[in-house]
């Protein structure tokens, strides 16, 4: 029998990386917020790969730290092994990623949620999910409790619909043998919420005892360590290996062989997959010429045996799997704990979708994560964090919080899904970036800490220090570039050798920075008076220097886009009525119902002329 | 800071006075650039509203005598800084003062910029707003045509294939950052710059081939050729002769040669009679075949006039053999006198030939449909193709500042994603033309090529 519960200010559905983000934002911004999990002992599970990063997911990471959200930090105390990927490649680039300690990350969260003052963490699958007469959402759970709130976070991952496939096995499941959430995929139909069908998989897990590792190449993790958080204060370090191992004709062969049993090229998944996560057959399918494929073998935990195999996600039945499995080196006596799965799910055209998170159609009601249309812990967590932001903001009648491309990649993100939408689950790219010189990773709480501590996620101890870093970054710039170096012997030696030409007269230390063949390092001897600053101040400050004409270059570009940033789209705007809009324009821009000129512009469908019919209809009105 | 723009401002026909309209922050600054006045006051440093006579310059040429008007912002039509050139070469000559202030630092304004730009800045009476968006609107309507017509163009195709290959460049980059553990294949950073510098290299090529474009709009170098009195002179009399067709006089900096620009039906030539093989012609025979021969070899277009009354002799032979494989339209003249004339030999040598007779006119329609014809009437859609062909250079221009600025950081050893940005950069120039967003077409690029992701 239904009985009324609570009244929440927030209703966060999924406890997963999307939603912990947005529960914890939601309550630390002061709103009384309900976060409900179908499984309390999996919050924030990694039903897929056991680490966070990778290349611009690091990036996302470290903003998500920078503006006061929980991943680095649930990453750097958990992590196994960590190491800064593309180095050498230049700054821009530079990602971080970290293996983490599954259940040891889950059980952190498990209990930072617990801990924090404002938030109720419950077991309970939402069967309905409906508007009251006064304004107020309410949300029915599968014992009948009755929840209300003024704001609800849909961060329901790959649980609404969820179906399993092996071979020609097929349940109705959510990820690691939890329950599909079937109910509540009925009750968003209800409410015009525009579902699709989208897929992916996960590979096998093997037993570490049944490995043999003395035929595989080993990957250990950086020496020194650099942390997700800007605010970490642990010592970390690496505590377990990574290893290499290849595919080979053999395997190839098995595969090709039993194709026919693949639910995805028999047509019974029609769910869309990630283009960026193919399964091993689809790599085998569409790369044929390619002789062997790259396997990482990782561990998934210090207290487990078990080890995750990156890049052999197959949806095959288990006995081919376990065929192709023992053809790769190392993996011949494989015992196989878990077996591959594809998964299709049901999510939301991101269209539909505010820059906000918030739906266009249903106040009060948001998304975020693989409900939106992403892939990836860290794409789900950032969004977890936007919308549980902006679900509290307008719980208490406050404007939202938009993040612009210039700003992040998570604006880059927010932006890309709710105005070019995804035809396939998203996954972040440094690529996907035109400002990527500019959105690094190692300047995220440059980029960022203010709107943190503007919004009330970063304490004012955290962004003192902040400050103190920013003081410090200014007057060794401004140091550097007033203090001169003089020609000498062993300077010209140095330069010599690092092959860049010798000085004919002083320059400024600057000057000498600029030489990409120089750095701090090398330069320490002929820089007498430099102060003993931390390590991040040098990175930076030398950044800065080194890169300076393509900054600016970048920074002009953005100053152009946020001209039309700024020119605000009313609400209620009816685009028939703008004469001399084109009709596709007219579709398009009723579609995607931007917020302002810029995001109008970079909808594909509307033209350079039908931005200038729009901003001279906006000046007109 | 917006960028500064520079369009024509007045109606795209030949003749009469036209004004190249400059606005933006940097206005002054880039009309100095290419303007000297003849008091030899910098526009800079003037206080605006007062007109300055003086010349417009591309690098060290005179191109036209010019009337310079300064408007200050926010006293002007946009509101913003603002130059106007008043020029009166007809339309080749403002092309050549608009393609100076673009070489000065100028963009080409897009489709109703100017009035965008005026009405952002409040300067226009809002109650104009609807007729100016409606304007604005058929405009880009118009250039999204003139775009799908020139992309199937062989220059278009080109920039395609440019493109793509800047495109696959990028995607290899980014795959190779994006999946720093996938088996992405090493990039070769020796390659890398061949491919740069090969793209380069089109899209030079490409901006030559603008220029010749450009030649159909601004007259095809077109040369009357034929042996002394098979009616030269009165072929071009009669071409020229016509009022209608008179475009612009040009006195050729010799005597002995004339050069027009008329108008043949839909086509507008340069036309150079070459007269002066007749006076060298007798002492020396050899340097008149010379003369002749050079500027048949450089001409874009020939007329090679045959007299029907007249047999073949060796001089008409020479002339058939230099105008093989050339842009050629054999004109036989004299049709109203007895025919001597072996057409057939004529008609076998030569793709086309028409008939006319200059004295009377007879055929001038036929050769001017022919002419046109050959040259392609379809791309001298005089304000499409100006239009486009003039972004599509701005364009390409943008495009190769890019990938010079990607060799240089090479060169200077800096790290691959300054290159990248660059690279980036000058795929957004090119795909500017197909209105295709770089960012999804590198990311589907690496998708489609390398076996990435887990």
């Amino acid at each position: 029998m239904e009985y009324f519960a609570k009244e929440y200010d927030v209703i966060v559905i999924g406890a997963g990386h999307a939603g912990i983000e947005a529960a914890l934002a939601s309550a630390r911004l002061g709103c009384q917020t309900g976060l409900f999990t179908i499984n309390l002992d999996w919050v924030g599970n990694m039903p897929c790969n056991p680490s966070i990063g990778g290349t611009s997911k690091g990036h996302l990471v470290r903003e998500i730290d920078a503006l006061g959200g929980e991943m680095g930090k649930a990453a750097d105390a958990n992590m196994l092994q960590s190491r800064m990927l593309n180095v050498g490649k230049g700054p821009a680039v530079h990602s971080l990623r970290a293996q983490i300690d599954r259940r040891e990350y889950t059980k952190y969260m498990k209990h930072c949620i617990e801990k924090q003052e404002n938030l109720e963490l419950k077991q309970g699958e939402i069967m309905d999910l409906i508007k009251l007469e006064n304004g107020l959402w309410q949300i029915r759970t599968r014992l009948d409790a009755l929840y209300t709130a003024k704001c609800v976070v849909l961060a329901t991952g790959t649980f609404l619909g969820g179906r399993v496939y092996v071979g020609d096995v097929s349940y109705e499941s959510g990820p690691d043998g939890m329950f599909p959430a079937n109910a509540l995929s009925i009750a968003l139909k209800k409410l015009n919420v525009p579902l699709r069908r989208f897929k992916t998989g996960t590979p096998s897990r093997v037993n570490r005892r049944s490995v043999d590792f003395s035929q595989l190449e080993i990957q250990n993790g950086d020496d020194e360590i650099v942390p997700f958080s800007f605010d970490n204060q642990r010592e970390l370090e690496n505590k377990l290996p990574c290893y290499i191992t290849y595919t080979n004709e053999k395997t190839k062969e098995i595969i090709l062989e039993n194709l026919k049993y693949s639910p995805l090229y028999s047509g019974k998944i029609e769910g869309v997959g990630p283009r960026y996560c193919p399964s091993i057959e689809d790599k085998i399918v569409r790369f044929a010429e390619k002789e062997r494929h790259q396997i990482f073998i990782e561990p998934c935990g210090a207290e487990t045996e078990e080890l995750y195999l990156q890049g052999l996600s197959s949806s095959l039945p288990e006995h081919v799997q376990l065929a192709f499995l023992k053809t790769i080196p190392g993996l011949e006596n494989v015992e196989v704990m878990r077996t591959a799965y594809a998964i299709e799910y049901d999510c939301v055209d991101p269209l539909a979708l505010k820059p906000s998170l918030e739906f266009l159609d249903l106040e009060g009601l948001f998304g975020a994560g693989q409900f939106n249309g992403s892939s990836g812990y860290e794409e789900a967590a950032a969004q977890g964090l936007v919308a549980g932001i902006n679900a509290a903001l307008k719980a208490k009648d406050k404007a939202p919080f938009i993040l612009d491309r210039a700003s992040s990649y998570i604006g880059t993100l927010i932006d890309d899904l709710v105005t070019k939408g995804c035809s396939d689950p998203y996954r972040m790219m440094t690529s996907r970036s035109e400002y990527r010189l500019i959105l690094r990773q190692d300047n995220a709480d440059i980029r960022l800490t203010a709107y943190g501590h503007d919004l009330g996620l970063i304490s004012d101890e955290r962004y003192n220090k902040f400050l103190e870093k920013m003081e410090m970054i200014k007057s060794e710039r401004n140091r550097i570039k007033r203090v001169s170096v003089q020609p000498s012997k062993e300077l010209d030696e140095l330069l010599e050798k690092s092959g860049t030409a010798p000085l004919k007269t002083g320059v400024r230390f600057s000057e000498l920075l600029k030489r990409p063949q120089l750095n701090y390092e090398l330069l320490k001897p002929f820089d007498k008076d430099r102060p003993d600053l931390p390590k991040e101040i040098f990175e930076q400050v030398e950044i800065e220097i080194k890169y300076e004409g393509y900054i600016k270059r970048q920074q002009a570009q953005i100053d152009e886009m946020r001209r039309l940033e700024v020119k605000k789209i009313p609400e209620n705007i009816v685009y028939k009525d703008v004469v001399g809009l084109r009709l596709e324009a007219q579709e398009k821009l009723e579609k995607v119902r931007p917020e302002n000129v810029g995001q109008a512009s970079r909808i594909s469908g509307v033209s350079p002329a039908d931005v200038s019919v729009l901003l001279i209809y906006l000046n007109k009105n | 800071m917006s960028s500064t723009i520079a369009a024509i401002a007045t109606p795209m026909s030949a003749g009469g006075i036209g004004i190249v309209r400059i606005s933006g922050e940097e206005a002054q600054q880039i009309a100095d650039k290419v303007f000297k006045g003849v008091k030899g006051i910098k526009l800079v440093d003037t206080q605006g509203y007062v007109a300055q006579y003086g010349k417009v310059y591309d690098g060290d040429t005179p191109i036209d005598e010019a009337i310079a008007l300064v408007f200050k912002a926010p006293k002007s039509y946009t509101g913003e800084n603002v130059v106007e050139l008043s020029c009166h070469g007809g339309l080749y000559v403002m092309q050549r003062v608009l393609r100076a202030v673009f070489n000065a630092g100028a963009t080409p304004a897009q489709a109703g910029e100017f009035t965008k730009r005026a009405f952002l800045n409040g300067k226009i009476d809002l109650a104009q707003a609807e007729s100016v968006m409606g304007v604005i609107s058929a405009q880009g309507q118009q250039g999204l045509q003139a775009s799908l017509s020139l992309r199937e163009g062989r220059l278009s195709k080109k920039i395609d294939e440019i493109t793509n290959n800047l495109i696959s460049s990028a995607a290899h980059m980014s795959a190779w950052v994006d999946y720093p553990e996938d088996d992405v294949p090493e990039l070769d950073f020796s390659v890398l710059k061949e491919q740069f510098e090969s793209a380069r290299e089109s899209l030079e090529q490409l901006l030559k081939t603008f220029d010749s474009t450009k030649a159909i709009t601004q007259g095809v170098n077109t040369v009357i050729a034929g042996r002394p009195n098979v009616g030269k002179s009165t072929l071009m009399n009669l071409i020229s002769g016509t009022k209608r067709s008179i475009v612009t006089d040009i006195a050729g900096t010799t005597r002995d040669v004339v050069e027009q620009t008329v108008r043949l039906g839909e086509v507008v030539m340069n036309l150079a009679d070459t007269a002066g093989i007749r006076e060298t012609d007798d002492p020396v025979e050899s340097i008149g075949v010379d003369i002749a021969k050079k500027r048949i070899e450089s001409a874009e277009f020939i007329l090679a006039v045959f007299d029907a009354s007249q047999t073949l002799d060796k001089e008409d032979k020479d002339l058939i053999e230099l105008c093989r494989d050339r842009n050629v339209i054999a004109v036989i003249n004299k049709t109203d006198l007895e025919k001597q004339l072996d057409t057939d030999y004529i008609e076998s040598n030569f793709k086309n030939v028409v008939y006319i007779s200059a004295s009377s006119g007879d055929g001038y329609e036929k050769l001017s449909d022919c002419a046109a014809k050959i040259l392609g009437t379809d791309k001298i859609d005089t304000t499409a193709a100006v239009i486009t062909t003039e972004r599509q250079r701005a364009c390409c221009v943008k495009a190769v500042e890019s990938i010079n600025e990607a060799l240089s950081a090479m060169d200077m050893g800096l790290t691959l994603d300054a290159i990248n940005v660059c690279i980036d950069d000058a795929v957004s120039a090119l795909l500017e033309l197909t209105g295709k967003k770089a960012g999804e077409e590198i990311v589907n690029n690496v998708f489609h090529r390398f076996c990435v992701g887990k």
